[in-house]
């Protein structure tokens, strides 16, 4: 097999030109994937026959808590990368989904919490995945924490790569151990193999809008990692060429 | 001793002199070591006063009391675990020595956890009854705190060498350790409330005993990279 790509996209300025060429699409997919998927959410998905019309929350807390892992998940591959080949590109990358993961995290527990209040009559409840999401919050914070206390740019990549590692180990173990430690949420809709518990008319939108966060995950994650990039070759030539300074 | 000497240590030998040395180092400033031990005894002898004092309903928090105190506790005795060593270079030796610094870092590790946790293990029956724990528990809550605190003190150590030599390591390093000590303080009060109440415990001391066995397996590993990156 051939490694060339692999090993050209670890070049900053090949990285930065790939990327910026991506980001236009990957933002108008997800344009299109996220309207489509509202105008099913809000439009023609008909009311949930117990939670009535409040259940739309659904269409962005679920995307919300996939992409809270999915951005962790993606933490740290790209952290073991830059870890095993030393790949400046990578630790960027890694650097960049941690805000972004953050964010969906934050977000999927603040409309879990807000769909809470009708449902369960609460905003908070200690439900096992309301605190795992919690814990994974905490990690994300812990990550960056760590980040912003090294001055030296190599040494917080590097350290910051072996917590996410840790974490990644560490994540199943949490969620199972806060699955046991009590359960009140309702149990796996979307994963249960066979026919979904959902009709199509509620599943599509849910999918379109699945899409549509992943879509605009990577848009931001890799306009994030093109200024990360950068912020960190700030003194090369090819910098100073490509954003047409003196 | 020539660098010909040293190259013949084999990695046992070197792991049993270290636990040597750092238990000498540390019997000789029972300060540092003792100091998270008090800092048990005054967080437990907290809640009482901040909740109800009557022993029915003490018994019921006593096990997250126990634990949240344990885990604070060995979270500030964490500090200990690699500051002096760092600041002397004799963490960096360790790390140019040529045996296996994951090996090293064990070994530090379990005197740490001989001057840290154990001590608050032993004294652990003592606040358990005082928190209205029957006696017939003591075994129970001994046992869990043995294997709960053997974890903390090993995932400790990932995050006091990842934070080791910053300027504001000590709320980091809190920070770090405590998401990833949820699961042993999960299982670990859970066990001491079965305990108290005198029903079987088996399952979560399973847990409690796999979380230990899995830290100790692979916790040496990300510390040793943690410290290696933190000396670099």
């Amino acid at each position: 097999m051939n490694w060339t790509w692999f090993h050209r996209l670890g070049s900053p300025p090949h990285f930065f030109r790939i990327a910026g060429k991506m980001v236009p699409w990957l933002a108008w997919l997800a344009a299109i994937a996220g309207a489509a998927g509202l105008v099913g959410a809000l439009g023609t998905a008909p009311p949930d026959y117990q939670q009535g019309e409040g259940y739309r929350i659904i269409f962005v807390h679920v995307p919300s808590a996939v992409l809270s892992t999915l951005a962790y998940a993606v933490m740290a591959a790209a952290a073991a990368v830059g870890l095993v080949w030393r790949m400046n590109v990578a630790h960027a990358i890694a650097a960049s989904s941690a805000a972004v993961g953050a964010w969906f995290t934050f977000v999927a527990l603040a409309t879990g919490s807000l769909w809470g209040r009708p449902m369960w009559g609460t905003y908070w409840e200690w439900d096992p995945r309301l605190t795992s999401e919690l814990v994974l919050l905490f990690l994300y914070l812990g990550y960056m924490g760590l980040r912003s206390a090294i001055d030296d740019t190599a040494r917080a990549d590097r350290a910051s790569a072996v917590l996410a590692l840790v974490g990644v180990i560490n994540l199943p173990i949490i969620h199972y151990s806060v699955d046991w430690w009590n359960s009140l949420h309702q149990g796996h809709t979307l994963l249960k193999f066979g026919k979904a518990s959902m009709p199509p008319s509620m599943l599509v939108p849910l999918l379109l809008m699945m899409l549509a966060f992943m879509l605009y995950f990577a848009a931001v994650l890799l306009v994030r990692a093109r200024g990360e990039v950068l912020r960190r070759e700030r003194n090369a030539r090819w910098v100073i060429e490509a954003i047409g300074a003196r | 001793m020539s660098a010909a000497d040293t190259r013949r240590v084999s990695s046992g030998r070197a792991g049993w002199l270290l636990v040597q040395r750092d238990l000498r180092l540390g019997l000789r400033r029972p300060g540092d070591w003792l100091q998270p031990l008090l800092f048990f005894l005054v967080v437990t002898t907290l809640f009482p006063l901040a909740t109800d004092p009557q022993l029915s309903r003490l018994r019921d928090i006593a096990p997250g009391a126990l634990w949240v105190a344990a885990l604070l506790s060995s979270l500030l005795a964490l500090e200990l675990l690699f500051r002096d060593d760092g600041q002397d270079g004799s963490l960096e030796q360790l790390a140019v020595s040529g045996l296996p610094l994951s090996w090293l870092l064990l070994a530090k590790t379990c005197v740490h956890w001989l001057l840290t946790g154990l001590p608050l293990v032993l004294v652990a029956p003592i606040v358990a009854t005082a928190l209205g724990a029957p006696y017939a528990a003591i075994p129970g809550i001994l046992a869990a705190l043995l294997l709960g605190s053997v974890a903390l003190s090993l995932i400790g150590a990932i995050g006091a060498g990842l934070t080791l030599g910053l300027r504001r390591g000590g709320v980091l390093l809190a920070l770090l350790v405590l998401p990833l000590a949820v699961p042993v303080l999960i299982f670990g009060a859970r066990a001491t409330a079965l305990a108290i109440a005198l029903e079987p415990m088996a399952a979560p001391m399973y847990l409690l005993g796999a979380l230990a066995v899995l830290s100790a397996t692979l916790a040496p590993f990300a510390a040793a990279a943690a410290v290696r990156i933190s000396l670099e």
